[in-house]
């Protein structure tokens, strides 16, 4: 969806601010939202995908104005909420109020490593990949109201693919109720005069890491 | 409660639908109680959430980025394997965490810089960096690492020569990157050891250079 959260050439935001010595979280809940966002992802409802689309689709004003964990922690509402895991009602109340929905498994203390590596998404290819390392491709101009994962700014634009990646959990797909539908990922390159025009840095490439079905032979 | 989180107090008239209130107001609390919610109904348990953010605050962070490539630049046959595929040489180390698929690791040189964003969330190789800091999840790096790269490194005290391409990666699927910086002249007799004491979590995402013998101890603000 063309959202906020795609920021990508956005101007205004103002300059980068790092902090020195950064803790891991400002505040304890914060890791406690992360530690939920992990335990949840474990009764195995939902993928990382479901957890993007969540969050973006939160009100613009309301994604712009909280802080990233409180985000995480809205989106993650949003699903418990969404698929019948708990109440509205329960949140607000701090206590369960309904009997809980039966799940599969439960993430306990002794399991937490499963959840501290990063998980496959790699997939046995349906076909054949249609493009190669060296391809020019031009990037569709698509605009869906759901879950993407190409930016407005590399939309219909022309590149080059430089790397396959393997076949991949296609979020469009899984986000809309599709399913996994694998498709072929590469790395595809753009001159940053392609992206942002004539007047633009000559020095600058940006890629993108481009699904399949984003790109047509240029 | 640290002054940055009263910028996003909201008074509640956002004119949405979205079911949001109380909890706009109050992250604290209304995290406790979706916390307390779910343990009640048997969907977490508290020890497990303990155990995953202390591995997030005590084990998890960028030295085992350092070490990656302390011994990239110290060891060519790891190097190219770490070039080639970096989760299988990474996996292979044996001394860092494991990391799941998909790692890519891209070479610095005199010619290409290259730098790391998720224009359109917050990806980052986590189980090799530790969690991204604040910036690289806000909006000003987002925006403006893909359109202004050079303007994004004088924010940090960064100035390539003009004529040094500069490659940005926007982590837009699952596969995760990691900057192999350049290592500092000097150290041609440093062991691994020391050698990862040069290298900042900023030089891993490409907002930064490895540290010269000479920043060791007095810049270490950025690691």
């Amino acid at each position: 969806m063309n959202g906020v959260h795609d920021m990508g050439g956005m101007h205004g935001f103002g300059p980068v601010q790092p902090e020195p010595n950064e803790p891991a979280f400002h505040e304890t809940w914060e890791g406690r939202v992360l530690a939920m966002q992990r335990a949840m992802g474990y009764l195995g409802l939902w993928n990382i995908d479901m957890s993007r689309a969540s969050q973006e689709m939160l009100p613009p004003q309301v994604y712009l104005s909280v802080s990233y964990y409180h985000r995480w922690a809205l989106g993650l509402e949003d699903r418990i909420v969404k698929h019948g895991l708990a109440g509205e009602d329960e949140i607000a109340a701090g206590r369960s109020l309904h009997p809980p929905k039966p799940v599969k498994r439960i993430l306990t203390a002794a399991d937490v490593g499963k959840v501290m590596k990063r998980a496959h998404f790699e997939r046995p290819p349906a076909a054949p990949a249609r493009f190669k390392p060296g391809d020019r491709v031009r990037t569709r101009n698509i605009n869906p109201a759901t879950h993407t994962r190409l930016p407005r700014y590399a939309r219909d634009r022309v590149g080059v693919v430089e790397a396959m990646r393997g076949c991949h959990v296609y979020p469009d797909s899984l986000t809309t109720g599709h399913g996994e539908d694998p498709q072929w990922l590469y790395t595809v390159v753009f001159d940053g005069r392609e992206l942002w025009g004539e007047g633009s840095d000559p020095s600058v490439k940006v890629s993108i890491e481009a699904f399949e079905p984003y790109l047509v032979a240029a | 409660m640290p002054a940055h989180d009263e910028g996003h107090r909201h008074n509640h008239d956002h004119g949405h639908d979205h079911a949001h209130g109380s909890e706009l107001s109050d992250p604290q609390a209304r995290v406790r109680a979706l916390e307390t919610v779910l343990t009640e109904k048997g969907y977490i348990d508290p020890a497990a959430l303990d155990v995953i953010v202390d591995t997030f605050q005590t084990k998890i962070g960028p030295r085992n980025g350092a070490r990656i490539v302390a011994r990239a630049w110290s060891d060519p046959t790891f190097k190219k394997r770490l070039l080639e595929n970096a989760t299988e040489a990474v996996n292979a180390l044996g001394h860092v965490s494991p990391v799941g698929s998909h790692l890519i690791a891209i070479e610095n040189t005199p010619r290409q810089h290259h730098l790391i964003v998720c224009t359109l969330c917050s990806c980052y190789p986590w189980e090799v960096l530790g969690l991204p800091p604040t910036w690289y999840k806000s909006a000003p790096y987002r925006s403006r690492a893909v359109i202004d790269p050079r303007g994004v490194l004088r924010d940090f005290g960064v100035t390539l020569p003009s004529d040094t391409e500069v490659r940005v990666w926007d982590s837009t699927a699952e596969t995760r990157f990691i900057v192999l910086p350049m290592r500092p002249a000097g150290t041609e007799r440093w062991g691994e050891e020391k050698l990862a004491d040069l290298v900042t979590r900023d030089s891993m995402i490409g907002t930064g250079l490895a540290l010269r013998p000479d920043q060791v101890g007095h810049a270490k603000e950025h690691a």
